[in-house]
């Protein structure tokens, strides 16, 4: 079954389409541009791109799937709205994804891992996955002293994604360059299983993680002096 | 009538998530979701509460939209959306949302400008608009005047607030009365009980010296002040306040700049037709005294009935329905929500 995949959590912008068979997961077509500040500009034409790529029609698609964050909040609801907008026309259903765990479940190779990627304000979106790569812990959104701290008591050996590197000093784990971003690949395939047998839609709820800034109206201050 | 253009529209600009169809200038369907209760309680729109509300609206609002239209995607001819100006993140809800609806159904995608579409809205009611013509746009978040040339390509700015849009003060004056939010419907309703001849509140941007330089923009925000100070005064001496009075003195002063302008901008462009537009529109008081006034130089008012002066999908819709009749070409799909796009520009 032919699958589109998007991810809009971190600066790399991802739309990918993917074969799910009974034994495996095919990207087919992929194209991931890192641009912070221009989500909203580039996923639709890489939609567009790797459909034109593989000589698929949009009707084609038997399935989508998003990456549900965590993410900073403007970029992230692109790839969601994108996502179930396109399933809404083609009927067809969607699957969400944590984000993190396109980046922590393959970087966890026998040995516990801390996923992270970049939540701005000098915060991480982090979590912790086991070394089979099932997450044990997270999401959360943190300064990274406090994901460090976790992690050694966790007894976590590395640490891996784009929030690893900005603060690999402050984490003070070892640092794995792959996967830096969310894999499209390993997103199709943590719903591989869904896809394959049918399960209903799921609404596409972002993982924000933080509440909206804002402050209940106070008291008028009088203009009069 | 049937083989015009069917044009659906999208609207997220602010706090109101719209969906439109129209085919030519006859509406189809209107839906809308709100999140205006959720901003209540802060006194204004928070721009990150509008956002998440405009992603878990769209789906179902566009299934109303179609289901009340009795049409589906793949009939629709092309999909309009408000690409600017607006708030950053509201708008990119909506754009990429068009997007996404253009790429599955296969169709063209129009990213259009949020008050042009205040000034198409019209053709839905009055049928089409004569050009030249001026529009008054007045709302929560605009308040501009404009020469419209041509709908389809581009209308020229006169002028626009400096200070606060219309619908602020209203929501400002209103807050001071201990009306809710937003204030411009409560105004309306206590101001008919009331004298607008009460209390002289100053008309901003109106005087001799000033129209040197702002013959056609306004100012708001000294009204609000001069609103605060007579109401402050009456509460320390330990006076009541007369509600309805301070809000139709207020409510006139307000009306009476705006059709002062929009007449002056009619007579001195040699224009016979002012549409107002924008959810300040909706004000019972506005669309009266600029009818009265505009009469008496025969000049035309065309002001849509309240549910489409305020923000909706049906706006963005009449807009797109415009420009595909006027063979304008559709945006690229990498078209980017503007939140300051500038009038001259209809779509892009
Ligand atoms: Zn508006």
């Amino acid at each position: 079954m032919l699958v589109l995949v998007v991810d809009s959590s971190t600066p790399a912008v991802t739309a990918a389409l993917v074969e799910v068979a009974a034994d495996g997961v095919a990207i087919r077509a992929y194209r991931c541009t890192v641009d912070a500040r221009a989500h909203g500009e580039l996923l639709a034409p890489q939609v567009d791109a790797v459909l034109a790529e593989a000589g698929a029609r949009p009707a084609d698609l038997g399935a989508i799937v998003a990456g549900l964050g965590p993410g900073p909040f403007t970029g992230l609801r692109v790839g969601l709205v994108t996502a179930a907008t396109i399933g809404q026309v083609l009927g067809v259903p969607t699957y969400g994804v944590c984000s993190l765990d396109a980046i922590g479940h393959p970087a966890a190779a026998g040995e516990p891992v801390l996923a992270a990627s970049d939540a701005r304000r000098r915060e991480i979106y982090w979590a912790v996955y086991d070394g089979a790569g099932q997450r044990i812990v997270g999401p959360e959104v943190s300064v990274p002293a406090v994901a460090a701290e976790r992690a050694r008591s966790l007894a976590v050996t590395a640490a891996v994604g784009d929030g690893a590197h900005r603060y690999a000093d402050a984490l003070g784990l070892p640092v794995r360059d792959e996967p830096r971003y969310p894999d499209a690949g390993v997103l199709a395939t943590l719903a591989a299983e869904r896809i394959r047998a049918g399960a209903p839609s799921e609404a596409l709820t972002p993982l924000y993680l933080r509440r909206p800034d804002a402050v209940a109206a106070t008291a008028r201050k009088p203009v009069l002096p | 009538m049937s083989d015009e253009p069917l044009i659906l529209g999208i609207e997220t600009s602010c706090d109101e998530t719209g969906v439109g169809i129209v085919r030519g200038h006859t509406l189809l369907a209107d839906a809308l979701a709100s999140s205006v209760e959720q901003h209540a309680r802060f006194g204004g729109v928070v721009p990150e509460v509008a956002s998440r509300a405009h992603l878990e609206a769209i789906v179902p609002t566009m299934d109303r939209a179609l289901r009340e239209a009795g049409v589906t995607l793949a009939d629709i001819d092309a999909i309009a959306v408000t690409s600017g100006p607006g708030l950053a993140g509201a708008l990119l809800v909506g754009v990429a949302a068009a997007k996404g609806y253009a790429i599955a159904a296969e169709k063209p995608v129009y990213g259009v400008n949020h008050l042009a579409a205040h000034v198409a809205v019209d053709t839905l009611e009055h049928g089409p608009l004569p050009e030249p013509a001026i529009a008054l746009l007045v709302s929560g978040g605009h308040s501009s005047l404009l020469l419209v040339d041509d709908l389809a390509r581009g209308v020229t700015p006169l002028g626009a607030t400096i200070d606060d849009a219309a619908g602020e003060a209203f929501d400002k004056v209103a807050r001071l009365l201990g009306l809710p939010f937003p204030g411009g419907p409560y105004i309306d309703r206590e101001a008919r009980a009331g004298d607008p001849a009460a209390i002289g509140f100053p008309r901003g941007l109106t005087a001799a010296k000033d129209l040197a330089a702002h013959r056609y923009d306004f100012s708001f925000s000294g009204l609000k002040t001069a609103v605060a100070r007579w109401v402050e005064a009456r509460q320390r001496a330990g006076e009541s306040v007369p509600v309805a009075d301070v809000a139709a003195s207020f409510q006139e002063a307000v009306c009476d700049v705006l059709v002062r302008k929009a007449l002056d901008a009619c007579r001195a462009n040699g224009v016979e037709t002012l549409v107002i537009g924008g959810g300040v529109a909706a004000n019972s008081r506005l669309r009266a005294m600029a009818c009265d006034r505009a009469a008496a130089h025969g000049i035309r008012v065309r002001v849509p009935r309240p549910g489409l002066c305020t923000d909706n999908g049906a706006m963005v819709a009449a807009l797109g329905s415009h420009l595909v009749a006027a063979g304008v070409a559709p945006s690229r799909l990498d078209l980017p929500a503007d939140s300051a796009m500038p009038l001259t520009t209809v779509s892009v």
